[in-house]
């Protein structure tokens, strides 16, 4: 497995990469790991979390957040193993259910940044209810979906994220089903922010993370990756590195997918990154906070004026 | 203080609000919505936060979340929901999260009667979620008792960092009775505080009694909570040496608490048949239990209000000193079976009634008179 | 054995039984002092067919929190009246309200035109709830009327205080003579 990490940093340095000479810097943001957890992660050599694990951290550190400040909550997955490794308040769930977790949380302390992190079966398939909520009610949550179009850790199976034609361990004669657009949904039900990059592009996923972190509604960033143990293996897409390769080939900027030709763009097959939707509008937690205040001080002054 | 009349509901809502709950979070079902109902109106009023989440997985999810973030949390459900709270109740005991769960029990199974009482999900609130583990389980027979319970579920939930259902059902849930709120300023509230600094903080550790204290997140305790196994830091692990520990742990926290077990003896000298119930039937054997005395006949009464841990010495000893127990309850068998396990050769008679409408007095009296 | 006395008011789901017999409960148990359950049947009866709420009063602890034999019956509606009234025992009252319900042959109860009554007395039939009230306890007793106009007007929607009071002073005129133990 060594070679396709290997592989990896020989990579062409392209247009949302961390540059060679500041390698060691970004790694060192890596100190918010934990002193006391055991590593390796339980991760497979070349995939493309430990990129985006590494975002997610410079993200919040270019934030100037207190790591005490942070909760990260996931649900199940190989994705959603990635709290265990940062040193913030974590909280490891059920499958489906981070970001219902993560509402009462954000309910308790809406002082608190809380990132719900999540792959794509996790966060569309047994909690897209809970995600079209999050997002209608526009709490102040940023999920993280890592969509790898597949479910890794069970074994390759399809998600709703697999591409029509795919194949998988419970596809095995191709994908009938359409993938969900992963960030139409979130902007549809009514997120407030809506990022898109790929584990290509770790300093895309460091600007968009910051940026919906600090956005005070829902915000989703969908970070694309891969899983070359699984849905690569079975779909004969090569290693690791020929993975993240495929990102960097079949992936276009915002800005060079706005300057396409109307037919260009109808017949785009590649994956736009950028932002891709932004919104104003009140904020759940505020919201409600707000009424508490209200009708806590009535309550306050009817007591005080003896009426009840 | 004065006198009011209350529904059950109402009174589980008060209750929780005097017992600190600052936290709702449920999805409407009848027959439980009023405690959300009363919750949405009282906890703003309180400084606290209610929600209406999308369903029953996310409402459990949400007090979880909810307390982790240092608010004491609650929902109220009803057999539907309370099946789809039960692979989160089951994570509240696994990462041992405080947090009161009621269930106003209705005619099942499925969609079944949802205005009609039962007393069907005994069985599914002790063994309802998967793998193996305690619960506390407790049962109003009133109104006033529908408050007091709330209170002793949170205290409870609190001191042993377990999740606790208080297990009502439609008839004491609906009902109106008097009751006489207290202050709830001089109501009893456990608070369990933490004592280390965050260096040596362990969520879960095993070597300081059985209950160590949960740190709320945002307090400088950056741990690790999951539904894995864990060791005392609440990293997952397999190592059979940490797994170990932590299961003695937290079977023998409820094991051996006997302030859990919450029962009422009123027994008769001489007698040789005993009732014993929970819940809205125990209303009813109350009244047989009465009627059989003003015709001179002994009998011996035995009302639960913990159901989970079952009060297995208390019955031992009920056994050892009559030769029946008649034990009526508005579902097809359920607390009977542990009864028969733990009587050894006595006789158990069941008296059962899953349609909707409550046993009568005369069907427990026919049973014991028998 | 305690001194228990079962009631239950039938009508048609919207004629505010459900609130009679709350009003009731708690004239009993608030203003009296006694002991009292109230319990109600759901669901689609709250919108309209027949609708019911039983109410157990007694000096003492009460156990069985419903009605097992009923000794009172108010039946403000046909199909009331029909699912109801067989629920009596047979030294209990009856009350129908005579305008709406045709009784059988061998009806044994009271028939007051209680609906009537509260157009006369109020001009608005919805204080039918009330004038039954006043009926039921000038007939029995059950509760004082003292405590049982304290319920009413404790429970009477801002401005309703007058029309409730008016409506239940018919209830007890209408009772008048016609005594019944309970």
């Amino acid at each position: 497995m060594s070679e396709h990490i290997l592989s990896v940093h020989d990579l062409d340095v392209g247009e949302g990469q961390i540059p060679r000479e500041d390698w060691f810097e970004a790694s060192s943001t890596l100190h918010n790991l934990r002193k006391n957890k055991k590593f390796p992660t339980i991760w497979c050599a070349g995939c493309g979390l430990g990129v985006i694990m590494g975002s997610l951290i410079r993200a919040i550190e270019s934030l100037g957040l207190k790591n005490d400040q942070v909760a990260l909550v996931a649900g199940i997955g190989c994705t959603a193993r990635m709290p265990v490794y940062m040193d913030y308040n974590t909280m490891h769930t059920t499958h489906g259910r981070a970001l219902a977790f993560a509402t009462g949380l954000k309910i308790a302390r809406s002082d608190m940044k809380v990132i719900a992190i999540m792959g794509d079966g996790d966060a569309l398939a047994i909690g897209g209810n809970h995600f079209i909520h999050a997002a209608r009610r526009n709490i102040g949550i940023t999920a993280l979906v890592v969509n790898n179009s597949t479910y890794g850790m069970t074994g390759g199976q399809y998600s709703p994220t697999t591409p029509e034609g795919m194949r998988a361990t419970t596809a095995p004669y191709g994908n009938v089903e359409p993938p969900f657009p992963v960030c139409d949904l979130a902007a549809a039900a009514g997120a407030t922010f809506v990022a898109r990059s790929t584990a290509y592009h770790p300093l895309e996923l460091d600007k968009h993370l910051s940026e919906a972190i600090s956005n005070e509604g829902f915000s989703l960033v969908e970070a694309v990756s891969y899983c070359h143990t699984t849905y690569g293996r079975i779909n004969k897409l090569g290693s690791a590195a020929d993975m993240m390769r495929m990102l960097k080939d079949n992936s276009i900027s915002k800005s060079a997918y706005e300057k396409l030709g109307e037919d260009e763009r109808e017949t785009n097959t590649k994956i736009v990154r950028g932002v891709l939707y932004r919104k104003k509008r009140p904020e759940y937690t505020k919201t409600y906070d707000s009424l508490v205040e209200r009708k806590h001080e009535e309550e306050v002054k009817l007591r005080n004026t003896g009426r009840r | 203080m004065t006198i009011q009349l209350m529904q059950g509901n109402e009174a589980i809502a008060m209750g929780a609000i005097a017992a600190g709950c600052r936290f709702y979070a449920g999805y409407p079902i009848t027959p439980s919505t009023e405690v959300a109902e009363v919750m949405s109106r009282v906890l703003p009023k309180v400084g606290g936060k209610f929600i209406q989440m999308e369903d029953e997985i996310a409402s459990m999810a949400a007090i979880i979340g909810g307390r982790v973030g240092g608010l004491k949390s609650m929902t109220a459900t009803s057999g539907p929901g309370f099946s789809l709270m039960q692979e989160n109740i089951g994570y509240a005991a696994m990462a041992e999260i405080p947090c009161v769960v009621v269930n106003v029990q209705r005619l099942g199974p499925s969609t079944g009667q949802p205005t009609a009482a039962s007393q069907g999900d005994v069985m599914q609130a002790r063994w309802g979620t998967h793998g193996d583990h305690q619960i506390i389980v407790l049962c109003p027979i009133s109104v006033a008792q529908s408050f007091d319970l709330t209170v002793k579920a949170f205290n409870l939930s609190e001191k042993y960092r377990t999740p606790v259902i208080l297990l009502t059902d439609e008839i004491i849930g609906h009902m109106r009775e008097p009751i006489e709120l207290p202050d709830f300023d001089i109501v009893e509230k456990f608070e369990r505080l933490v004592t280390d600094t965050p260096d040596n903080y362990k969520a879960y550790r095993n070597d300081r009694g059985d209950v160590p204290a949960l740190a709320g997140f945002g307090l400088g305790y950056r741990y690790h909570i999951t539904g894995l196994f864990h060791d005392e830091v609440g990293f997952p692990t397999q190592r059979l040496d940490e797994i170990d520990p932590w299961l003695e742990r937290v079977s023998r926290k409820i094991e051996t608490a006997d302030d859990i077990l919450l029962y009422q003896t009123d027994y008769e000298a001489g007698a040789r048949t005993a009732i014993l119930s929970y819940g809205a039937s125990a209303r009813t054997a109350r009244h047989a239990t009465k009627q059989m005395r003003a015709k001179g006949e002994k009998v011996s009464l035995f009302t639960t209000q913990t159901l989970w841990p079952f009060p297995e010495k208390a019955v031992e000893e009920l056994a050892d000193s009559v030769d029946k127990i008649v034990v009526p309850e508005m579902n097809l068998g359920q607390l009977a079976l542990e009864v028969e396990r733990v009587v050894g050769r006595k006789k158990v008679v069941r008296v059962n009634r899953a349609n909707g409408d409550m046993i009568t007095p005369n069907m427990v009296l026919e049973a014991a008179e028998a | 054995m305690e001194k228990r006395t079962e009631i239950r008011l039938a009508g048609e789901g919207g004629q505010g039984m459900i609130l009679a017999g709350i009003i009731l409960a708690e004239a009993a148990a608030i203003y009296d002092g006694k002991q009292a359950t109230q319990t109600q049947s759901y669901g689609p009866e709250a919108r309209g067919g027949a609708s019911r709420s039983e109410v157990v009063i007694s000096d003492v602890e009460i156990d069985h929190p419903e009605v097992l034999s009923a000794d009172v019956v108010v039946a403000l509606s046909q199909e009331a009246y029909q699912k109801f009234a067989k629920t009596v025992h047979s030294g209990g009252l009856l009350i129908v309200d005579e305008d709406h319900v045709a009784v059988r042959a061998d009806f044994a109860g009271v028939k007051v035109p209680i609906a009537r009554i509260a157009q006369e007395a109020t001009g608005k039939p919805i204080t039918a709830n009330t004038v039954a009230l006043g009926v039921l306890v000038g007939m029995t007793g059950m509760v004082s009327k003292e405590a049982l106009e304290k319920a009413v007007i404790a429970r009477a929607p801002k401005g309703t205080e007058e029309m409730n009071r008016k409506a239940l002073a018919a209830g007890f005129a209408a009772a008048g003579g016609r005594k019944a133990a309970a």
